[in-house]
């Protein structure tokens, strides 16, 4: 799959994006990354221009109760319905419910094996070539795990 | 066919996200047809000498000119995988930043023998949607990588201080086509030296009037002068024979790999019941041209 690896907001620590760029190649994924510090509407152009079908969003500042939902509003609204959106970092427990209902399918902490992510989109592409709704701008009881 | 029509249609109406769609249509094999030839610049050299930056100040002070760019970065695919790792976007900050801007992603290795003809495509619908200025990026670090650059009307070949890889641009044939040539880096030290070497090499040819170029992407010097360069090039039949012959020779391979015989003859060849003679008559006699011969790039 085309998956956009991106870093919202100001945080610049990008080893976890950047493991996870790694280990989306080593498993046939196209990777393209973003560097750091991308506003959400450069976030979803990127995601337009490059016509990626998944975007996986990595934040570690705190910020991801406001961020990630104004992305997903932005794919929307761009008509990237579609789009499958997966987030990483840190990101309690207690938040994760929310961001959920905002779109994202899938959310990783610290210590997940990276075999987990390519499962997840293995699953998600099985899920969606079967015509299961599970883009940003579907209503989708589903997420992973 | 009416779907891909549809598409260009859509692009063409001004809607971006329309356009991404058809690139990655294109990319998947399409091939709709646009009666004009896009403006192209095509930028390789070796990794680590600062491509990606440089193209992002090309960017900026194109945009400030009013000009509308479209980079297709094209990085290579890993061939363990087939996945890819597109960062080219991290150095260039300015692709982000407005509507002047277009940047799209190419891994190298879904397209066999290189990224023929569909790059050539690419340029020419992103130039009917708009876009006055095309850039094709690649890694000159493999020769069917440097050989892509070759499908650009005009290239910049960029190399730092003192890497000693322009020997391998040379090797490669690239140092001979290319209509511009820029050292990075001119901060660090060694810089002026790459450059004068560079230059004497080029000094060595008759009648060649190139002049080697010392810039720093970082710091955004000789930028100015080294677009009004490029954009005053004049055509030189030499470099287009030279070219046109790497186009030839790009196109030749990428039809041969994708040939559906290959993997039959690649077998037999390991058998050792046919030779490479024998391979390549066999192949000769099984390319199927139909559609290609449209004179397209």
């Amino acid at each position: 799959m085309r998956v956009v690896v991106a870093k919202p907001g100001l945080d610049g620590h990008d080893r976890g994006a950047k493991v996870v760029s790694r280990a989306l190649r080593d498993g046939g994924h196209d990777v393209i990354y973003t560097g750091l510090r991308k506003s959400p509407d450069e976030i979803v152009r990127i995601v337009s221009d490059e016509d990626a079908q998944v975007l996986g969003l990595s934040t570690l500042s705190g910020a991801h109760g406001s961020l990630i939902p104004i992305i997903c509003n932005g794919l929307r609204e761009s008509g990237l319905d579609d789009v499958i959106v997966f987030a990483g970092g840190i990101i309690p427990q207690r938040d994760r419910s929310s961001l959920f209902n905002s779109g994202v399918r899938a959310i990783f902490g610290p210590g997940t094996p990276t075999s987990s992510l390519l499962k997840f989109l293995d699953e998600a592409a099985a899920r969606q070539s079967s015509g299961e709704p599970i883009g940003v701008g579907m209503d989708s009881g589903w997420h992973w795990p | 066919m009416n779907d891909i029509t549809d598409a260009v249609d859509a692009a063409l109406s001004g809607s971006r996200r329309e356009l991404a769609k058809l690139l990655t249509s294109i990319e998947n094999g399409a091939e709709p047809e646009f009666e004009k030839e896009a403006w192209t610049l095509g930028v390789t050299g070796p990794p680590g000498v600062g491509k990606s930056t440089l193209i992002g100040r090309l960017i900026e002070t194109w945009v400030a000119r009013g000009e509308r760019v479209a980079v297709l970065a094209v990085d290579p695919s890993s061939p363990l995988s087939g996945g890819s790792l597109l960062a080219d976007r991290i150095r260039m900050p300015q692709a982000d930043s407005g509507d002047s801007v277009f940047v799209r992603s190419l891994a190298s290795g879904k397209f066999p023998g290189g990224l023929i003809p569909q790059i050539g495509i690419m340029c020419k619908a992103l130039s009917a949607c708009g876009w006055t200025r095309v850039i094709i990026e690649t890694v000159g670090s493999g020769q069917s990588e440097i050989r892509v650059v070759a499908f650009a009307e005009r290239i910049l070949l960029v190399d730092g201080p003192d890497r000693g890889d322009i020997i391998q641009a040379e090797k490669a044939g690239i140092l001979e086509i290319a209509d511009s040539i820029a050292i990075n880096k001119s901060d660090l030290p060694g810089s002026e030296n790459a450059a004068k070497a560079v230059q004497s090499s080029l000094d060595f040819g008759k009648g060649d009037s190139r002049e080697v170029h010392l810039v720093s992407a970082m710091n955004n010097h000789g930028i100015e002068d080294l677009i009004t360069e490029i954009e005053e090039l004049e055509p030189n039949s030499r470099r287009a024979n030279l070219r046109n012959r790497e186009r030839l020779a790009v196109s030749w391979e990428s039809l041969i790999f994708s040939n559906s015989e290959i993997e039959s003859v690649l077998k037999k060849m390991g058998d050792g019941s046919l030779t490479v003679n024998d391979a390549i008559r066999h192949m000769v006699s099984s390319i199927d041209l139909g559609g290609t011969g449209d004179g397209r790039n």
